[in-house]
């Protein structure tokens, strides 16, 4: 690298600039949330006693997040591996007009989903009530990604010389799709799944519109600490939260990687 | 591919059905639509959260496009760390973002404590617009940083050089060089980060709710006025709006762009 000139220490000086604006609140928060009182600031000493505060409060709303993502993945598994199987065999417009319509629930703002969900669905108590009115909300919204996160591995494999393969050696429907098609497709999978929870433990949108005080999830119950706890309790929720999703943005990263070889490797051969 | 399609017929398209039918099937009919425009408090709140939007959208791009490019170009130390800060936001929900806004401008805030030592005056904006702006700046930030990282890659770095070796400025390359290179790039994710910017809901929750952006109009017309054909017919608009410049994303980056909304 050529000497670094003026624009060079300018544009590094911005960049951080723009870097220290993203992470300085994020900074703040984990210090006020093991800070005894963030006002008087650190030097009132650190404490665990806001942690402990916001497990007794919320615990049920972290339990419920983790639920509801757990059902949506595998919700989004049984139902859109299939579909993204199909899109991929059959192209054409039908197929296309599938694809395109599935996205609409991400270009529709979630706060419009949820009103249309309650203005139909509103009057079955049972239902209104449930968690289960959640989960569908948070299944319309996660499951194009895992569709197009299984779509884009398969459209790169050749499968369908593959499953001739399998089927010219006698393999049934069933064998192909669970031997055959679902182990090449498992990098998409995996990076689809993570996508899924990351987005479904995050999701308030549309959650806010469709929670009740019985089923409160976690982006829920932290809007209602920063509403009506002291800060640092807040603070300390906001914590926890970056420490659930920190595992999965970092899976993310990781199962990035892999499936830029696995091309590689296909074009290869 | 069956059990997809009944799971999105049933809950999306039978109850989107529904919304428009609410919409249009108040007193006024059709015209409830047309309230939109002529009913100046649902005007306003329209015209505010479309500028806020496009401020939003012509900011990222700039501060996203001097930090993605330089990030792009250079190898120093320190380098990866600064990308990994960059991009750590990206699964905030709003609501997070805007507790992060109240962290940095809020009234316990550190642009509060930093203006009493400099000025004596506290400057406190978290709850209002401004913290708005703010906030959706936060939310964008990383996302197009992203895009634009990816797009400057691709960048034909002769195409500068034969520039540069023709004698133009370093100004005059980024103008008509570089920044025409990165449009498509710069359309999909303007698209996509001024759809966002109009939808999202929880900053402005988290802030304030006097803000008067049409998800907030639309949440308070719901919730508090119980006006559900207005609110229907307002959630359609929005979800028109935002729909149609996905749309847009789509067609100026082909269909490889991820409407990560």
């Amino acid at each position: 690298m050529a000497r670094r000139g003026r624009a060079f220490w300018a544009q590094l000086a911005f960049t951080v600039l723009v870097a220290a604006f993203l992470i300085v609140p994020v900074a703040m928060s984990i210090t006020a949330g093991v800070t005894a009182n963030f006002f008087q600031g650190v030097k009132s000493g650190l404490t665990t006693r806001w942690i402990g505060e916001v497990w007794r409060l919320y615990r049920d709303t972290i339990v419920l997040s983790m639920t509801i993502a757990l059902a949506t993945l595998i919700v989004d598994l049984a139902v859109g591996v299939p579909a993204a199987y199909v899109l991929a065999r059959r192209r054409g417009w039908l197929t296309r007009l599938v694809e395109e319509a599935l996205v609409l629930p991400i270009a529709i703002p979630g706060l419009a989903t949820a009103l249309a969900l309650i203005l139909t669905y509103g009057t079955w108590r049972e239902f209104r009530t449930s968690w289960l009115f959640i989960l569908v909300g948070h299944v319309l919204f996660t499951l194009p990604f895992m569709v197009r996160a299984v779509l884009a591995v398969l459209s790169s494999t050749d499968l369908p010389t593959l499953e001739e393969g399998a089927r010219s050696l006698g393999a049934s429907f069933r064998q192909r799709f669970f031997d055959v098609v679902l182990p090449n497709v498992r990098s998409g999978i995996l990076a689809g799944a993570l996508m899924v929870v990351t987005l479904s433990i995050g999701e308030f949108n549309m959650t806010w519109m469709l929670h009740t005080p019985l089923t409160k999830t976690l982006p829920v119950g932290l809007a209602d600490s920063y509403a009506s706890m002291r800060l640092e309790i807040g603070s300390a929720y906001t914590v926890m939260f970056f420490f659930m999703i920190i595992p999965l943005l970092i899976g993310i990263q990781l199962a990035a990687r892999p499936r830029k070889a696995t091309v590689v490797r296909d074009e290869a051969a | 591919m069956l059990p997809a399609a009944v799971i999105f017929a049933a809950f999306f398209l039978l109850p989107m059905a529904r919304l428009v039918a609410v919409g249009a099937g108040g007193p006024a009919g059709l015209a409830a639509y047309a309230a939109v425009l002529t009913e100046p408090r649902y005007f306003r709140s329209l015209v505010s959260t479309v500028a806020l939007a496009a401020a939003v959208t012509g900011l990222t791009l700039v501060i996203a496009t001097i930090a993605g490019v330089f990030l792009q170009r250079n190898r120093f130390p320190g380098r990866s760390v600064l990308v990994a800060m960059l991009t750590f936001p990206l699964a905030f929900p709003g609501v997070v973002v805007g507790f992060m806004v109240i962290m940095l401008a809020g009234r316990q805030g550190l642009i509060g404590d930093l203006t009493r030592l400099v000025t004596g005056a506290k400057l406190v904006f978290a709850y209002s617009m401004a913290g708005l702006l703010t906030g959706y700046l936060y939310f964008s930030i990383p996302r197009v940083i992203l895009t634009v990282m990816a797009a400057a890659e691709k960048l034909d770095r002769r195409l500068e050089e034969a520039a540069r070796s023709l004698g133009a400025s370093p100004w005059q390359v980024v103008r008509d060089v570089i920044v025409p290179g990165l449009t498509p790039a710069f359309l999909s994710a303007g698209a996509i980060c001024f759809a966002t910017a109009m939808g999202a809901f929880g900053t402005a929750f988290t802030l304030a709710t006097e803000i008067e952006v049409l998800p907030m109009t639309i949440y308070t017309e719901f919730t508090l006025r119980a006006n559900f054909v207005v609110a229907a017919a307002l959630s359609i608009v929005l979800g028109v709006i935002t729909w149609l410049a996905l749309a847009v994303a789509r067609t100026a980056a082909g269909s490889s762009v991820a409407a990560a909304a």
